[in-house]
Parts: C-alpha cells; sequence; structure tokens
C-alpha cells in the first residue's frame, strides 16, 4: 500500500528546518519504502487555488487554518497502516510536529 | 422445535463472533463475511428443525458461511485468484481447545479496537461484529441514531480498508499500547449494560453478559496479561451485585441497603479467585486496583465490615494511576467512610468536573453528613439539574427534601434510606 507522509510543524519547526532527518532517509531508502518526497518552504509563502463558477480564485497562505502545517511530505510503500505508523513515528518531525498518514487513493 | 430455538439463541450468542472473524480472515471483506454469517444463520433456522442440531453447530455453521461466500464471490465474478484463495484456505476446525493460541476471534477484537479508529467507531464495530447486535440494537445501546450509527460503522469499515488496518494481533511490543483499548471497550460495553437505569432493560444486560463473555475470550487468549484478567475480574464482582441494586420499584438502592443474600456468590467467588493470581504477578494496573476495590465490598458480609480504609487507599493508588477527576469523586466518598465526612470534602474541593451530577451529589451526602443542611441542599439542587437517569433523580429529591425538612424534622418523601 501506499501512504502519503505529511509532515505538520507549529510555529517552531523553522527551528528544526537545518536539522535534516538524523538518519531516517537513508534508513528507509534502504528499507525500499521510500518512494519520495521533498520539504517545502514556509506556509506564508503558500498560495492556494480555487476554481469556483469557472473564476480562478487565488489566497494568500496555506488552505487550513491551523496552527500546524504542512513542511513536508514523504511517499512510501509498505504493507500496512501499522508499518506505515511505524515509519512514520521514526521521522524526527514526529517529536516537535506531527505526521499525518494519508493512504493513497486506489482503483 | 424448542430445543432447536434454544441451540440457536446459544449458537448466535457463542458462535456468531467466531464465524464472522473467520470469514473476515478467508475473504478480507467485512461486509461479506456479515451477510455470508447471517445467510448460515438464517439457514440453521430450516436446516436444524428438518435434519436436527448438528453436534458442532459452530463447525457447521462456519462451512456454511463459507460456502455461502464462495458461491457469493462466484456469482460476483470477482478476481479468480482471491476465489481460488478462499476455496484453498482450510476452514479450521474451530475446537473448543482452549489453547490459549491466537484465535481469529482476538484478531477481530484487535482490529476493531485499533487506534487507528475512534473509540466511538471501536465500540460500534466491536458490537457489531463480535457481538452480532444490529445497528438498530446498537444505536440504541449508545443512544445514537440508527443512520448516524449506520454512518459511523460504514466509515469505519471503509477506514479499515482503505487505510490498510492488518487484520492481526499486533506484535508483541505493540501489545501494551493496543490492549488498554480492548480492555476499555469491553469495560464501556459492560457499563453500557449495567448503568442504573430504571426497570431491567433486556437489551442492556445483554451487553453486559457479552462483555463478560468476550473479556473470558480475552482472558483466555491472553493468559499473561494482568489487566485482562483483573478486567474479567472486575466484570463478575460487579456483575455479582446486579440483582439488589435496583428494587420492585426500579430506583437505585445504595451498596450499603442492598440485600446481600441476593449476591452471587459463585460470581464473586471466581472474581476474587482471578484478581488472587493476577496481582500475584506484581503488575497492578488500573482495572485490578479497581477489581480489589469491588472485592472488598463484595466480601463483606455486613456493609458495616466494609473495610474502608482499604478501599480508600486502593482509591489513591488509582487516582495516582488514572489521574481522573471522576476517581477522586469516588475516593472522596471512600476516604468520607474511613475517615470522616470532612477528610471527603477537602479531597473534593480540588475536583474540577463541570456537568458531572455524582460530584454535587456527593458533597450534598458529606455536608448532610455533618448536619449542614443548607449547603447540603444547595448542593442537592446542583445535582438535579444535571442528573439524567430517572431512578437516581428520584434519589436525589427524596434526599433533598430530607435535609430541607432539617434537623429531626419528618422527610418528606416517605421512604428515606439510612446510609
Amino acid at each position: 500500500m501506499q501512504y502519503m507522509l505529511l509532515i505538520c510543524g507549529g510555529p517552531e519547526a523553522a527551528e528544526h528546518a537545518e536539522d535534516g532527518c538524523g538518519g531516517w532517509s537513508e534508513e528507509m531508502a534502504e528499507r525500499g519504502v521510500l518512494r519520495g518526497g521533498a520539504g517545502l518552504r514556509p506556509p506564508h509563502e503558500a498560495t492556494t487555488v480555487r476554481v469556483r463558477s469557472d473564476e480562478v480564485l487565488l489566497s494568500d497562505g496555506p488552505f487550513a487554518e491551523s496552527r500546524e502545517q504542512v513542511g513536508g511530505f514523504c511517499l512510501i510503500e509498505c504493507g500496512d497502516l501499522d508499518e506505515a505508523v511505524e515509519i512514520a513515528s521514526k521521522h524526527p518531525a514526529a517529536t516537535y510536529g506531527s505526521i499525518e498518514v494519508r493512504p493513497i487513493w486506489q482503483p | 422445535m424448542t430445543d432447536v430455538h434454544t441451540a440457536l439463541v446459544r449458537a448466535f450468542r457463542d458462535e456468531w463472533g467466531q464465524v464472522v472473524a473467520t470469514l473476515i480472515r478467508l475473504t478480507g471483506d467485512w461486509d461479506l463475511a456479515e451477510e455470508c454469517a447471517q445467510d448460515a444463520f438464517t439457514q440453521a433456522v430450516d436446516s436444524w428443525a428438518r435434519d436436527g442440531v448438528p453436534r458442532r453447530p459452530g463447525a457447521w455453521l462456519t462451512t456454511t458461511a463459507r460456502n455461502r461466500a464462495l458461491d457469493r464471490l462466484r456469482r460476483d465474478a470477482v478476481g479468480a485468484a482471491k476465489l481460488r484463495e478462499v476455496a484453498a484456505m482450510p476452514v479450521p476446525e474451530p475446537e473448543p481447545d482452549d489453547s490459549g493460541v491466537p484465535d481469529d476471534r482476538l484478531r477481530l477484537m484487535f482490529t476493531c479496537c485499533h487506534p487507528a479508529l475512534s473509540l466511538d467507531a471501536q465500540v460500534a464495530l466491536t458490537l457489531r461484529t463480535l457481538a452480532g447486535l444490529t445497528p438498530a440494537e446498537i444505536g440504541r445501546a449508545l443512544l445514537v441514531a440508527e443512520p448516524a450509527l449506520k454512518k459511523r460503522l460504514v466509515r469505519a469499515k471503509q477506514k479499515i480498508r482503505h487505510a490498510g488496518i492488518p487484520y492481526r494481533v499486533p506484535p508483541a511490543h505493540l501489545l501494551p499500547e493496543r490492549t488498554p483499548a480492548v480492555l476499555a471497550v469491553l469495560y464501556l460495553l459492560f457499563t453500557e449494560g449495567y448503568s442504573a437505569t430504571a426497570g431491567a432493560d433486556l437489551l442492556r444486560r445483554e451487553l453486559s453478559a457479552e462483555a463478560i463473555r468476550l473479556a473470558r475470550v480475552l482472558h483466555r487468549l491472553m493468559p499473561d496479561e494482568p489487566e485482562a484478567t483483573g478486567l474479567l475480574a472486575l466484570l463478575l464482582l460487579q456483575d455479582a451485585r446486579r440483582d439488589a441494586r435496583v428494587d420492585e420499584h426500579g430506583d437505585l438502592v445504595l451498596l450499603a441497603d442492598q440485600d446481600r443474600s441476593r449476591w452471587d456468590r459463585t460470581e464473586i467467588a471466581e472474581g476474587v479467585a482471578l484478581l488472587d493470581g493476577a496481582l500475584r504477578r506484581g503488575a497492578p494496573g488500573p482495572y485490578q486496583v479497581q477489581a480489589a476495590i469491588a472485592a472488598c465490598h463484595g466480601t463483606a458480609a455486613r456493609a458495616e465490615d466494609t473495610d474502608w480504609p482499604q478501599i480508600a487507599a486502593l482509591y489513591g493508588r488509582l487516582a495516582e494511576m488514572t489521574r481522573s477527576p471522576v476517581v477522586a469523586v469516588n475516593r472522596a466518598v471512600a476516604v468520607g467512610m474511613a475517615a470522616g465526612p470532612e477528610a471527603g470534602l477537602r479531597i473534593l474541593s480540588d475536583v474540577d468536573l463541570p456537568g458531572y451530577h455524582l460530584l454535587p451529589a456527593t458533597r450534598a451526602d458529606l455536608l448532610r453528613r455533618l448536619g449542614r443542611h443548607d449547603e447540603a441542599a444547595r448542593a442537592y439542587r446542583e445535582a438535579l439539574e444535571l442528573v439524567t437517569a430517572e431512578a437516581e433523580r428520584r434519589f436525589l429529591s427524596r434526599r433533598l427534601a430530607e435535609v430541607e425538612a432539617g434537623p429531626g424534622g419528618q422527610p418528606a418523601a416517605g421512604r428515606s434510606r439510612p446510609t
């Protein structure tokens, strides 16, 4: 199964921007579960796109007005949710922010 | 015919969860599993009346349900691979061998109680798949409208499928974090059936009985988990008092006033024996401590023999473990009995639990015992604004009338209760 890990952090996430992954990427690459991913520029640089009645509406900032915002993502492929949770729980961002595990839509 | 009926009722109670669990393992499809189990029970009505009750009803039902699933898969022309897989998988002999080997039902229990599901969904799913209650019955039990309950079940099953929640007993290192959810759901199931609503609602009694049965399964399958044993002991010890808890008018009877000859001695003895075994493992948890409290009550020959200092100490331990304000209220009651109402009031002064009627009700009782009738009356009125169960409302109203009548006054309501 494929899962997207949405790496979310609060206001203090910026302090961890240069931390790196503490070997997480290397371990997961070796396990062969990593399919891709990247870190993201901060939420205030985000632009949200909506189309309503054929009109393109742009707004400044992220979609969700919450304290924690998506700061990066990883695509993984593994056996089941328990394994995905295990992988997510090893990510250092889980210790100061949170990680949303979202199954990928499958036909 | 009545024999067949009795056999069917018993088979439903004992085998439903096992049949569904096996079918889920074979097909991986929760809805199909439930439908086929239902079909098998329907078929049993005719078959058993005609041919007699099979020697092993569980095996008969599982085989019938499996064949039904094969038919359905064939007809729906799903992937041939899936069909071959199901056809090739042997149906395990559901021998009641009590070997402690994790079985399909345990797997199902852990899947229903996966922490990725909300607690609401966990309870609903456990009741549906393991206890075989209909959505209407579950809705009534949990006070949720049937359509909302159905939606909850559909969502939970979708999440299991789409998020890849595995159908298995978690590996050993995850057991400690998962077991509390399973235990919590079983305890919720029990209290749902035990909560003192007026009159004997049969469905709710069924819930308690089902919780005890599932706790037995869990205890048998996890004999090394002292909290699983503790939970079973707790359920038995509480269940033992069931018949004495309400009087012929459906009114609540306080522990002190209960007719102890109506307590179920067999259940108490079993509960105490289980608890002793669990405590010997030296890993007390909240369920073992609660069972120990229930055992103190259950083994006191008369109310005045109750070992309140011991109970107060156990509540102290429980309060440390759970940090629950509800436990703090119960502790205040016990300390009030062991060391006097003032000591109980001191504990209550630190408790903040808005909307919980037992907080002002407990304060009212302690104040009443100190003769502070005006303050007690205020607290009783506060409790009456919050209480929902009718039997409890009547009890609190009687007490309010007593303290309003003042010292030496006649209680306004006819039947007062000495504490």
